[in-house]
Parts: structure tokens; sequence; C-alpha cells
């Protein structure tokens, strides 16, 4: 962006790519991410010994790569991932970050986490067992949360004989069950992870499959369009007043592009309060740029000295979010405590923080059958349901179907501080 | 800048500098007295450039903490100070051998300055009030760390509870702590190894001499090479000898070796760590030696 990145390597125009992947080891998952992880050479020869060392210790007939993401040592004593962890590995033109989930039910919140920020969801079935239920779930999970791009990795292919019907017959069920889900992209692969089959060389076995091995289409599925580039959205994050003698009139509002693009000389309007306004200029550290689009951090000036501050939201005159105090919203639950109404919690949206009441349940959503519950009044840990909240001053938000940040908010126990629960609002009521 | 971005792609590391000064500009506006806790090494030295985006034309609205083990290396703390000046930020010094003198920290002769770091800092933390403190911990450094949250809560002892992990979704974090607790906040928890040197080679900005090649008198312990100082005796069969070495991490003399290395140059650090076979720590730190979850142990104490 500045001259001095020109002698940089290529590296600094690398490509990201958030991914999360969900299982449990009788999937395959930890052998596939650690087939990623040592093809792109990401793993290194310190952590492969300890791991060897550790497997040998144990007694395993082969080198469990899971100790490799299972950080934690009551991870290791219990055998099983209970965390999200992140990894990361690069190919030439992209970096990745994994967020590795566990998949069982029981850890529905860990895998709603892992999912938040991903750009694509890995979801591993094995070929000879076909969809579970639990593949299903974590196809429903990734939907829930608008992950825009889904890959289902049909592996174990060399235990089916490469079977071309196998996978045909997986294909094809799971494209008529993901017609009641929101996955605007579905790529299936027939894999094997521990023979390295279409991970990321081409497999011999399977000539009758003529789509792009996983690597190939984590490297090039194209994820830039996945934003919103036209609505403006600007949570005013902090207000950048230096009160310096060499910048004594500036007042910058700072903050992370939500959606759309924003370029000095545009009208807008600050909200709650509704001022309008035009843009000055919009700062990145020492440069002017000519526009701001998400995710990018900036610094945006005013033309006129209305009253901003954090928790106000920059949007266009004419396309602006509806402040509203009724919020409609599907809600995991992550705490032991069940949600109830008449609850009242914290809410944070985007920079602003409100408390919520809780006004109803409508239903609890079974993320196996995607039956609606509608007897039951309460949320469980790892529940997911659909919930009206009443907040004490006015959100300024989108239905996350239309914009990730804008349509989510995390609620907090006011008494112990900690996050139990993750939302998503729905368009309309 | 004057480009127009025809698709509107931000590149991998400006996402990672655009996520990092958002957690930035969220701690000093949520918390009442953050602190950055700076090392002098390279990752701290990102974060302080990251916090200097994050707020500029303003100062950096809160200062920068060290903890003085006694073991810095000269080159590091020339380092901090020409930043620290250059920032005009308040710095603020806390020493192991006063938490000794004052009897906060016990030196009972076996355990190492690392450890009595720990105490060190946390008495730092109690008796300045601080409620937030920035660490230039990264995820890709060691596994226990691939767990850790953006916002990692410590205890009224400093404690981290990795069972007790709040969950982070989106870029929504929660700073809530009741009195006496404080946040760790790692805005960097994404970067990798090589994004650091990318960063740093794209920015051009000033890192410790001992990151680049240089010759200097080592020895052979555990199969690290250490440097010849006053503070690290040596042992029975040890032996000097003159070496061309740099620096992959700048943690406490006794404890951190180097590897030899022609690299003089960021490029060439690059290319060098491309084709590295060992982690950082796992290659130069003494101190993540001890166990396998010897990481996991001392950031549950309260360490960095």
């Amino acid at each position: 962006m500045s001259e001095t990145n020109e002698g940089a390597a290529n590296a600094t125009n690398m490509d990201l790519l958030r991914f999360a992947t969900a299982g449990s080891v009788d999937d395959g998952k930890s052998t596939l991410i650690g087939r990623l992880l040592l093809d792109s050479k990401s793993i290194f020869a310190d952590q492969l010994e300890a791991v060897e060392a550790t497997s040998v210790a144990k007694g395993y007939d082969y080198t469990d790569l899971a100790l490799l993401t299972d950080g934690l040592r009551s991870e290791r004593e219990q055998g099983i991932t209970i965390d999200v962890a992140y990894r990361y590995f690069a190919t030439p033109n992209r970096k990745f970050i994994i967020a590795d989930t566990p998949g069982h039910v029981q850890y529905t919140r860990n895998m709603v986490t892992g999912a938040s920020t991903a750009d694509l969801g890995l979801v591993l079935v094995d070929a000879r067992q076909g969809l579970t239920e639990q593949s299903r779930r974590h196809a429903v999970i990734l939907s829930l949360l608008r992950v825009p791009h889904l890959v289902l990795a049909v592996n174990k292919m060399d235990l089916v004989d490469y079977s071309q019907e196998v996978y045909e017959r997986i294909h094809a069920e799971f494209t008529t069950f993901a017609t009641k889900l929101n996955i605007p992209d579905l790529e299936v692969i027939p894999i094997s992870a521990l023979a390295g089959d279409n991970v990321v060389n081409r497999s011999e076995n399977m000539s009758w499959y003529s789509g792009p091995t996983l690597m190939h289409h984590l490297e090039h599925v194209h994820v830039a369009s996945d934003r919103d580039l036209v609505d403006v959205r600007f949570p005013v994050q902090y207000v950048v007043r230096p009160k310096s003698d060499e910048h004594h009139d500036y007042r910058g509002y700072g903050g992370q592009v939500a959606g759309g693009i924003l370029k000095p000389g545009d009208e807008v309007v600050v909200l709650p309060s509704g001022m309008t306004s035009t843009i000055e200029g919009i700062d990145l550290f020492d440069q002017e740029v000519t526009e701001a689009f998400p995710p990018m951090s900036v610094t945006v000036r005013l033309a006129d000295d209305v009253d901003v501050s954090r928790g106000d939201m920059i949007a266009r005159v004419k396309n602006a979010p509806t402040p509203s105090q009724d919020i409609d919203a599907m809600v995991c639950w992550m705490t032991t405590t069940p949600l109830k109404p008449r609850q009242k919690l914290a809410i944070k949206h985007t920079t602003r923080t409100a408390r919520a009441l809780v006004k109803d349940i409508q239903y609890r959503l079974d993320v196996n059958s995607l039956h609606r519950d509608q007897e039951t009044k309460e949320l469980g840990v790892n529940e997911i349901g659909r919930v009206q909240l009443r907040t004490t001053v006015p959100l300024l938000c989108d239905p996350y179907s239309q914009n990730r940040t804008t349509g989510s908010f995390i609620l907090i126990d006011e008494a112990t501080g900690i996050t139990v629960g993750a939302g998503m609002i729905n368009s309309g009521a | 800048m004057t480009t127009t971005h025809a698709d509107y792609r931000l590149s991998q590391l400006d996402q990672l500098e655009a996520e990092s000064i958002h957690i930035f500009r969220e701690v000093a506006a949520e918390f009442e007295k953050p602190v950055l806790m700076f090392s002098g090494g390279k990752d701290s030295i990102v974060m302080l450039r990251l916090a200097e985006k994050a707020f500029y034309p303003a100062k950096i609205p809160f200062p920068v903490l060290q903890i003085d083990t006694g073991l810095d290396f000269p080159e590091v703390l020339d380092t901090r100070d020409n930043w620290v000046g250059r920032l005009g930020v308040k710095l603020v010094v806390a020493s192991i051998d006063d938490a000794i003198a004052q009897g906060v920290v016990i030196d009972d002769g076996k355990t190492s300055r690392n450890r009595m770091q720990t105490a060190t800092l946390l008495n730092a933390i109690e008796e300045n009030g601080f409620t937030a403190a920035f660490g230039g911990g990264r995820r890709d450094e060691e596994k226990a760390r691939a767990k850790e949250r953006v916002y990692s809560h410590r205890d009224e002892f400093g404690q981290w509870d990795p069972k007790m992990q709040r969950p982070e979704l989106w870029s929504l974090y929660n700073g809530r702590i009741h009195a006496g607790e404080h946040m760790r906040i790692f805005p960097i928890s994404n970067w990798t190894e090589l994004d650091i040197w990318d960063y740093i080679g794209r920015e051009g900005i000033e890192i410790p001499d001992i990151y680049f090649s240089h010759q200097r008198r080592v020895f052979e312990r555990d199969g690290m090479l250490m440097s010849e100082t006053p503070l690290n005796p040596l042992r029975a069969g040890e032996t000097v000898e003159e070496r061309t070495v740099r620096f992959r991490t700048c943690g406490d003399i006794s404890l951190t070796g180097c590897v030899e290395s022609t690299a003089s140059t960021i490029p060439e650090i690059i290319a060098e760590i491309s084709i590295a076979k060992l982690t950082e720590r796992g290659a130069t730190r003494g101190d993540d030696r001890f166990s396998e979850a010897a990481m996991e142990d001392r950031k549950k104490e309260g360490y960095f």
C-alpha cells in the first residue's frame, strides 16, 4: 500500500481464508488437518517429534496427529478435543486460519464459535457410513452462522474401493438435505486423508471424479465477494482526539468498516441521532485513503462538528439500519444455567453495549432434524432457539443474513461477566 | 495511498493489521487502565507499531510495561528506549531484583529468572491497578496458546483457567472483569512468525540488532547455542567459540539460544525461516523444554 512494501516478499499480497472444521477422531478430521499441515510444510520437526514420542509412550500403533491440535493437558488426558484450536498454514497465494472444533453435540457452542468467523466450513463424512446425525448437525450450524462456502469431504474412499456409486449416493443425499439450509456454495469432494487421495494431489484411484482436490478448492474459492460492499455500516469504536499543538483541531472516528465503501465527499448519517454530515477524509495511520471497505480499520473525519461517540453508527442517508429495541434472533445458549423468559442480560452489539430482557423463547431448534420445538420455553447449554429480546437502548442492526457484523451480538451474564449466548438477528419478525 | 482497489481485496497482512487495530481500540475504549507488556522483542515491537497506528495522530493512550529481568540483552534495551522515546509513551519498569529486595519474589537459587518474571509481572499489574495487559503471544507459537482467547481472563491471583475460557465469537470481545481481576489481551494472536517478519520488512521499523547475523562468542548447552556472558557462567565441559549467529527470539540471556545464520537482512531472514525445521521456541527457548505442558503450566500461573 505504500512504497516500502515493494521490496517485500509476495507474502504481503497473500489472500486470507478462514475455515472451520468439525468432527471427531473417527471421521479422520485430525488426520486430514495433519495432512494439510504436513503437505504444506507447516508442521515443524520438533512438533512432529513431540507427537511421535507421545504416541509411542501411550502405546499407539500410529502417530496420533490429534495430539498436535489437542493443546491442553486435560484434552490430552481425555483423548478428546474440547475447545476451539486455531491452526495456521500457507501456500504461495493464500494464508489459512483453521478453527478446529470438536464435533460432538455437547460442544455445539464451540462449533458455533469456530464458525462465527469462518468463510468456509469443512464437514467430514466417513464414506462407509454416509451422512450421520453429526454431519447433518454440522451443516445446520454452518448454515445458521451463514458460512458462505461449504465443503463436504467424503473421507475414507480407500475403504469403499474408491466407489463412484458410494460418492454419488452421499452427494445426492446431502444435496437434498441442503435444500432446507442456506448454503450458497457447496462442493462435495471424495478423499482419503490417510492415503492422500484428492487432499493435495489428485487421486489416481478416482478417475471418474473431475472436480478439484480439497487443497485446490481451498486455494481458489472466491471469498472477496462474500462481503457486503453496498450498504455502508461504520460502527464508531473510538474517538481519536490528539489534543496536541500539531493536531489541535483533529477529531476522527476510529472503527472497522462493517459494510459498504466509504469515500470522502459521501453524505452520511450518524445514528441514532440522525444528524447528517459529509465525510471530509479517511485516515489510515499517517496516510489519507480514497476509499475504505470491509474489513479495514480506519479513522473517519466528518466535515461538520456533530456529536458522535462510541456505539454510534455512520451509514448513508438513504441506506441506514433502523434503530430498534425489539430484537428477534436465533440464540445459541452457552452456559449450564438455562435461558428463560424474563431473564435480564447484558448485550454487546458492534461497539454498543446495553441491557436486554428476554421477552419470549418462541421455539427450540433441533439441530439434527430442524424440528421446531415450541413446547419448551427455555434453552439449555448448547441449544439453539428463536428468542425475542427488548433492549434498554436501540440497537443499530441489520439481519444477520445481510451482514454478519451488524447482525450478530453476544449475551453476557451481568453477575459473572461470562459470555453466555450468541445471537443472530432475523430479518423482519 | 491513492490506489483504487478495483476488486476491494485486502491482503492477509492488511487484514491482520485491521483486526489488531480493532482490538487495540476496543480495549482502550472499554478498559479503565490498560498497559502494553513490552519485552523489546520483535512481537512486542509489532504490537507497539499497531498501537501507534490505532490511535494516530493521538499518542498511545496507555503506558508500556517492561519486566527488567536483569538478564536482558543490552541491544534490546537500546531498541526499547528508541521506541519509547520516539512515541512519547510512558514506560513502567518492574525489576525482578527490586521485587526480590521487597520480598515480593523469593529467590531460592533454584527458580529460573523466567519463572520469577511471573511473580514480578503480577505484582506490577496489581500495584499499578492495570485492568488489561496487552501481550505479544501468537497462537502459532505453542499448542496451549493455540487455544487461548484474544481476551484471556485472569482471576485475582493472576491465574488462567483453560477450562473456563469464555466463548469468543465474531469480533465481539467481552471485557467484563471483577475488581482485582484483569484481562490479558493478545492482539496479534492470528499472526505467524512469518507474518511478523513480513510486516517488519514492509513497515521498515527498528528491531534489535541481535535478530540479524553477527559474530558472537557462544557455547553449547542442551543442544542450544548460548551467549558468553558473566550473567550465565560456564559449566564444566563447556567451551566458548566464535560463531556467525542470530537470535530468533529475545528472551532472557541465560535461557535464550541463538542459531547459526548468515541472514543479515529481512528478506534473508524470511528465506531462512521459510525453510526452518524447528519452531522458534523449540529451537531457542530453554523455558519451554521442561515438559510437554511447560507453557500451559506457566500460563496458568500468570505468565505472559
